[in-house]
């Protein structure tokens, strides 16, 4: 009957180990884009790129109800990729798309913009990239989406027909 | 003579606050993974991303945060997988208790065999 027992307790103790170890295994292991998802936008107050008298202030992106907000800099090659569809976006479909130009020459984003257009209607420096951390980003380009100040979709890279896509079926 | 001593003593106990602060923050940036190079924290990279971070965080010691502040902030920005020592929680419970379950049923074993030895 003792014998009974302990192999009842031994048992129960293997399958609790293998349940803890089977979690562990199929824990996510790798860096998790999606942290940031469902999370409200963080505060931020930044000088405008092309308007020294207007603020990007993030409580202006809480009171929106959709909105883009795209990190992008004039040295990074996949951003000037990315441009036609943010373009696109604007034109074609009226998305209000803010900018956060990161670690970049003003002169430099400034000669960006003329070159490629602008499809940005605040665009906030972030010289020191410290927005962009406190974003959950880690380089250029990303975009996140926002509804009414609240994160619902982020895409890292450039942006592409796919992920665009995605956009507008959030917009609906 | 008195100046010359405070000044002395005043300058070893600076340097020491100095010294303390520097190791604070080198241990934070072992602790921290640089999740866009491989297999490095961001002591050990001098990636872009891993020199933001570095700057972020010295500058948050410097503004008094803490250690346990940083991280917190870390992990809600990245998730769970910027830091290199995990925390106690569900996923990594096992890696906590496993250890300390393993050493309390072997002194149970030596403790029953010393036992039944004795009789």
């Amino acid at each position: 009957m003792k014998n009974k027992y302990k192999i009842i307790i031994l048992g129960i103790t293997i399958v609790i180990i293998f349940i803890l170890f089977l979690r562990v295994l199929n824990s996510n292991k790798t860096y998790q884009p999606n942290q940031m998802i469902g999370k409200k936008i963080p505060e931020f107050i930044l000088e405008d790129l092309l308007n020294k008298n207007t603020k990007l202030d993030s409580n202006i992106l809480s009171g929106k109800d959709f909105a883009i907000l795209n990190i992008w800099a004039s040295w990074c090659i996949p951003c000037r990729i990315e441009h036609p569809f943010l373009m696109d976006l604007k034109d074609k479909n009226q998305i209000n798309i803010i900018g956060l130009n990161y670690k970049d020459e003003s002169m430099n984003a400034k000669n960006f913009l003329k070159k490629y257009g602008n499809p940005y209607s605040l665009i906030g420096i972030d010289k020191k990239g410290e927005v962009a951390i406190q974003l959950g980003a880690y380089g250029v380009p990303e975009t996140y989406v926002l509804k009414r100040g609240k994160i619902i979709f982020k895409h890292i890279g450039p942006l592409n027909e796919d992920a665009v896509n995605k956009i507008l079926e959030l917009k609906k | 003579m008195k100046k010359f001593i405070f000044i002395i003593i005043f300058f070893i106990l600076s340097s020491n606050v100095f010294s303390a602060n520097e190791e604070l923050k080198n241990k934070i940036y072992k602790n921290i993974r640089c999740i866009v190079c491989q297999g490095q924290s961001i002591y050990e990279s001098n990636s872009d991303f891993a020199i933001d971070l570095k700057k972020l965080i010295s500058k948050k010691l410097d503004n008094g945060e803490n250690e346990k502040q940083i991280y917190e902030f870390l992990i809600s920005r990245y998730g769970e997988w910027i830091v290199f020592n995990p925390g106690l929680n569900l996923n990594s419970l096992a890696l906590w208790l496993l250890p300390l379950l393993i050493f309390m049923i072997g002194g149970f074993l030596i403790f029953r065999l010393n036992n039944k030895e004795k009789k």
